[in-house]
């Protein structure tokens, strides 16, 4: 860690995986009502439990990506953070308003427009909280140097807000309100999410692999413009079936098979540098995310995306368990991830400590990912079922519920394996630091200094 | 990646084209606003009941169960075309009626099968959530979903 500042970046790791926990938990639970319907519905229903999880989702990514932003910027900036101060004090106000939200579900306080149901004054304050980040970054940036990688991470996380001014438009017109619904949430998390996604990724390369920044950065320009010149248009996909004009359909077809293509380019550019590395980092479990978490998000987003993408097949899989399988991967591929595998790669510096517990943080990889896969496989299976039975046989809903029973067994068993992966990542960010490193040594192995 | 690309060329085009394709993306939407304003939704029947209803479906949060034009949660029924399923085409009265019937019986208790929660609505909120549902049938979705069952 070579500023002091860096070390803001902690705190927001650890109230992130503080409320990646409390998501999978909430996760659990709403997958055991799918598995036993009467489970806790007087305590706690079913919306709430869902709320909870997709809401903390977004709490723990948002605040994830802020600590990956600390972490990074001084070191791109070759500046200190321009105050420490600012960064507690938005955090804690992030995390005040994302846990005061989340209370309230609790007891049904809430504006109820699904991702955008935190009342009023807590969207507010998440704003007043992003701003001060924003502030605190662009300061940063603006005394330092400017690299492509702090462009790129700080103009994504700039259109984020600008984006979620959208957030506070509701009109009355349920059409009107979706158009500009997805303004917030396709923009967000197929668009300028992206930019943040492959600028960090693209830190993570330079880092690890000690390839020239020049070729990085050269990459990361075409895959964010990739990104965005598929992803705009390919708001479209969310346009079928909302009221909105006919042209959608072959506008949103065409522009999101496309949006396929920054996310292989992803998997290409991370395998690529990994190859053409000649520096042998002693971290080889971040090293293991930034070439996961490429690959999965080609097939949660891009594979899966597509799956159901083109108009007249998603006129039949549209709001099916089909798009719960896509959801699903994609979030952990994309995102998720991207910032465990930060996480893994600033907490050695962090805590001053050689990469340690490397083998238990593996150990989580693999089997939080394995179960993540397996949990997409078997919602895929309900959604192909599902979409069979009830829209093309036009069986009832609740009668093809019913036959769903076995996928919805296995994805609770896929979703408990998930936990085990994270209570064990968990303890490799956070536990005693002990050095554990993988038999063999931790040098990489590809590149041209091959032992 | 060719070889010709220079770094700064690459970020030009990042920049011109993600405004180039922001600026018609924004055109677009402009244009389906208009084009729902006017032609897909029924403007007049937007009424101030229908307005409330959908303040009723948001306080409730009924779409952390529920799909609405296929969009919410997959755990309960889609409700976009709920008016069509219960027949309101033909028979309005029933339809209303079926569908608010249905709503006081919740929860119904039966073993094994989801459970909706009891609403304690009042008349004028039900009336209001069963017009907001009946204007959202109305809504021109390019003949989505393909069958009644939603």
């Amino acid at each position: 860690m070579k500023y002091e500042t860096q070390k803001v970046a902690l705190p927001f790791f650890m109230v992130a995986m503080a409320l990646f926990a409390l998501q999978i938990v909430f996760g659990l639970l709403a997958a055991t009502v799918y598995a036993w319907p009467n489970f806790m519905a007087e305590l706690m229903p079913f919306n709430i439990m869902r709320v909870s999880h997709t809401n903390l989702l977004i709490v723990w990514l948002l605040i994830g990506f802020m600590g990956c932003t600390y972490y990074l910027m001084p070191e791109e900036a070759e500046q200190e953070i321009h105050s420490p101060t600012i960064a507690y004090l938005q955090l804690a106000l992030f995390a005040f308003a994302g846990a005061a939200a989340l209370v309230g579900y609790q007891f049904g306080i809430h504006e109820g427009r699904e991702f955008l149901e935190q009342p009023f004054w807590i969207k507010v304050l998440i704003t007043i909280s992003f701003l001060m980040f924003l502030f605190n970054t662009s300061m940063t940036l603006a005394k330092g140097r400017k690299t492509a990688i702090n462009l790129v991470l700080m103009l994504g996380l700039w259109l984020a807000a600008v984006f979620w001014l959208f957030a506070f438009y509701n009109p009355s017109n349920l059409a009107v309100d979706k158009l500009y619904w997805w303004w917030v949430v396709h923009l967000w998390v197929e668009g300028v999410w992206e930019l943040i996604m492959a600028s960090l990724l693209g830190y993570l390369l330079i880092k690890m692999t000690g390839v020239d920044r020049e070729v990085i950065e050269k990459w990361l320009y075409v895959i964010v413009g990739l990104s965005l010149f598929s992803g705009l248009l390919g708001t479209g996909h969310h346009y079928y079936w909302i009221g909105a004009p006919g042209y959608w359909q072959p506008i949103g077809s065409i522009f999101s098979t496309l949006e396929v293509i920054p996310f292989f380019a992803m998997v290409v550019f991370a395998f690529y540098m990994f190859w053409k590395g000649s520096r042998n980092h002693p971290n080889k479990a971040a090293m293991l995310w930034a070439l996961g978490c490429p690959t999965v998000a080609f097939f949660g987003a891009g594979v899966w995306g597509f799956m159901h993408t083109l108009s007249w097949i998603n006129y039949y899989s549209h709001g099916t368990q089909v798009t719960a399988a896509h959801g699903h991967l994609a979030f952990y591929g994309a995102y998720v991830m991207l910032i465990l595998g930060v996480i893994s790669f600033a907490m050695p510096q962090l805590r001053r400590v050689q990469p340690y517990n490397q083998v238990l943080n593996m150990w989580g990889f693999w089997i939080m990912t394995g179960a993540m896969c397996f949990m997409t496989f078997t919602l895929t299976f309900a959604g192909v079922v599902q979409t069979h039975l009830q829209r093309v046989l036009g069986m009832n809903y609740m009668e093809v519920q019913d036959q769903l029973g076995l996928f919805y067994l296995m994805r609770l068993g896929a979703g408990v394996a998930v936990a085990a992966g994270a209570i064990m990542l968990i303890y490799a960010f956070f536990g005693p630091a002990r050095e554990q490193v993988p038999a063999g040594g931790t040098q990489l192995t590809a590149g041209p200094q091959r032992a | 990646m060719a070889e010709g690309l220079t770094k700064s060329a690459a970020r030009n085009i990042f920049y011109g084209g993600s405004l180039f394709f922001f600026l018609l993306f924004a055109a677009l939407t402009a244009h389906s606003h208009w084009y729902m304003v006017n032609t897909s939704t029924d403007r007049e029947g937007l009424t101030e009941s229908v307005k409330h209803g959908k303040e009723v479906w948001e306080k409730n949060m009924c779409i952390n169960c529920h799909s609405i034009m296929g969009e919410g949660a997959y755990f309960a029924p889609e409700l976009g075309n709920v008016w069509e399923r219960y027949g309101g085409h033909q028979n309005p009265d029933a339809a209303r009626a079926g569908i608010a019937a249905w709503i006081r019986a919740q929860p119904l208790g039966a073993e094994g099968r989801r459970q909706m929660p009891a609403y304690d609505f009042t008349e004028e909120e039900m009336q209001a959530l069963i017009d907001f549902l009946q204007w959202t049938d109305s809504i021109d979705a390019q003949d989505w979903p393909p069958t009644p069952a939603g």
